[in-house]
């Protein structure tokens, strides 16, 4: 048995290294779940259209996504983005590559599963609702923003929510562009005091209780929702 | 973008093992498949064992370990899980010291699907009717054998979609073995990428194979489906998510 170094422990090394990571990858989840909700809102509607050219590229979009490695998705766009839309941004840009394109990637990509939670919660909405939002003479715009997804997206909200959490788990994988995230902070602090066994450890630990807390927090909300309906 | 492609990129020499790229990535898709299997059957293995002692009668104790299982290795990253079984438990357990990294990433990610697994196997056998089991208590069968002739039978069958999207998602998570350098598609992608900078052309292909195996795996599924359907019963049963 090795001895671990618990003195490794300590807010400096939390502070300096860490904090940063934690900050991205919170952020990353925020920013993708959002972005992923609206952009998979949007191809849900596309692929319950009833259009062919509408549900057609949705459905090679959302499949295509689906069945591919995240790596490999993350890969491809520091591939492809090109350095002008880092241009954009200005130093930022500059200094920050990786990171900005795991923000673009994770709403691309989740996007295509937030779509499939969409879709199926449309779906579950009954058809008199539709029928009546026609009957008082709403547009094809306002019964889907006033009387259907209202309540798809509230039926959905514990099935969103526990993609979110997969979500926050997966955005450790931004580690194969190297961007910044938490565990790259729980990495680095490892290395620079050479304890990789206490940092690697201690992320777990973190990963987990934040992890659990969320899952727990949607079992109450699933069971509060379930009450009401 | 297009009129610039090379794909002679595939017979330049890798200077290493293998005399051309497109070899070296055949082996790679190898170990992908490898690593999934090897890690799809400690999943099955292990999830079912977990699944079914968090349905036994009268065992809380077994059913509190099974429930601690899953939340255990659902919570926790997949590369992070994978980051403690390759540096954090050989440094631990003195016996994991030699072990290649080859076998730790089936641990890692069989462990890690093994949860999900479990919860599958516990979601198909609390689907069936209670009559089910009380049928079999009252021709005399002991747990083991109502579990072994009535139970499981059925509860497989209704588990086998979610089970497909599982096995697909085993295929997706081995790219994560790139972290610790098995020389799987994904790892060779990163690889082949920077020597000859000809990343679309490569990155295109290990796509493919990627593609071409996740769509395997599902027309296996579909037929395992097929031949093990039993006549006037109906399956239903929720997908799987994740990925």
């Amino acid at each position: 048995m090795m001895n671990l170094d618990l003195s490794f422990y300590n807010w400096d090394v939390i502070s300096n290294f860490v904090v940063k990571g934690f900050y991205f990858s919170i952020m990353l989840t925020i920013v993708a779940t959002i972005g992923g909700v609206l952009f998979g809102t949007v191809l849900a509607l596309m692929r319950l259209s009833g259009k062919k050219w509408l549900d057609a590229p949705a459905a090679i979009y959302v499949n295509g996504m689906r069945s591919i490695p995240l790596v490999m998705v993350i890969l491809w766009f520091f591939l492809l983005v090109p350095a002008s839309f880092y241009a954009a941004f200005g130093s930022v840009g500059s200094n920050y590559r990786s990171e900005i394109s795991a923000v673009i990637t994770f709403i691309a990509f989740e996007a295509a599963y937030f779509s499939e939670i969409m879709r199926a919660g449309i779906q579950s909405i009954p058809r008199g609702q539709v029928y009546a939002g026609q009957a008082v003479g709403m547009t094809y715009g306002q019964n889907m923003r006033l009387v259907v997804l209202p309540q798809a997206f509230r039926n959905m909200l514990p099935v969103l929510l526990t993609q979110t959490i997969i979500l926050f788990q997966d955005t450790s994988l931004v580690y194969a562009i190297g961007a910044y995230d938490m565990l790259k902070g729980f990495e680095t602090a490892g290395k620079n005091f050479g304890r990789p066994i206490e940092a690697y450890l201690l992320a777990a630990v973190v990963y987990f209780i934040m992890c659990y807390a969320l899952s727990w927090l949607v079992k109450r909300l699933h069971k509060k929702i379930a009450i009401i309906r | 973008m297009g009129s610039n492609w090379d794909w002679q990129v595939f017979l330049q020499d890798p200077g290493g093992k293998f005399p051309t790229y497109w070899q070296w990535m055949l082996s790679a898709w190898g170990w992908t498949v490898s690593v999934a299997l090897l890690a799809l059957i400690v999943a099955l293995v292990l999830g079912s064992l977990i699944g079914i002692i968090r349905t036994l009668p009268d065992s809380p104790w077994l059913v509190r370990f099974g429930n601690a299982w899953v939340e255990l290795f659902r919570n926790i990253p997949l590369l992070v899980q994978i980051f403690l079984w390759y540096h954090v438990i050989p440094a631990l357990v003195p016996v994991m010291k030699g072990v290649p990294s080859f076998v730790l990433v089936v641990l890692a990610l069989g462990f890690f699907t093994s949860a999900r697994i479990a919860e599958q196997v516990r979601s198909g056998i609390q689907a069936l009717p209670k009559g089910q089991r009380y049928a079999g208590m009252a021709v005399g069968f002991t747990t083991p054998q109502y579990y072994r002739y009535v139970i499981l039978p059925m509860a497989y069958r209704i588990i086998i979609p979610p089970l497909t999207s599982e096995t697909m998602n085993i295929f997706k998570n081995s790219s994560v073995a790139f972290a610790v350098s098995v020389t799987e598609l994904t790892m060779f992608a990163m690889q082949a990428q920077e020597e000859t900078s000809r990343g679309i052309e490569v990155y295109l292909a290990v796509t493919g194979l990627y593609v071409i195996s996740a769509f395997a795996i599902n027309r296996i599924m579909a037929f395992i489906e097929k031949k093990t359907r039993v006549p006037g019963f109906i399956v239903s049963a929720s997908g799987g998510g994740g990925h």
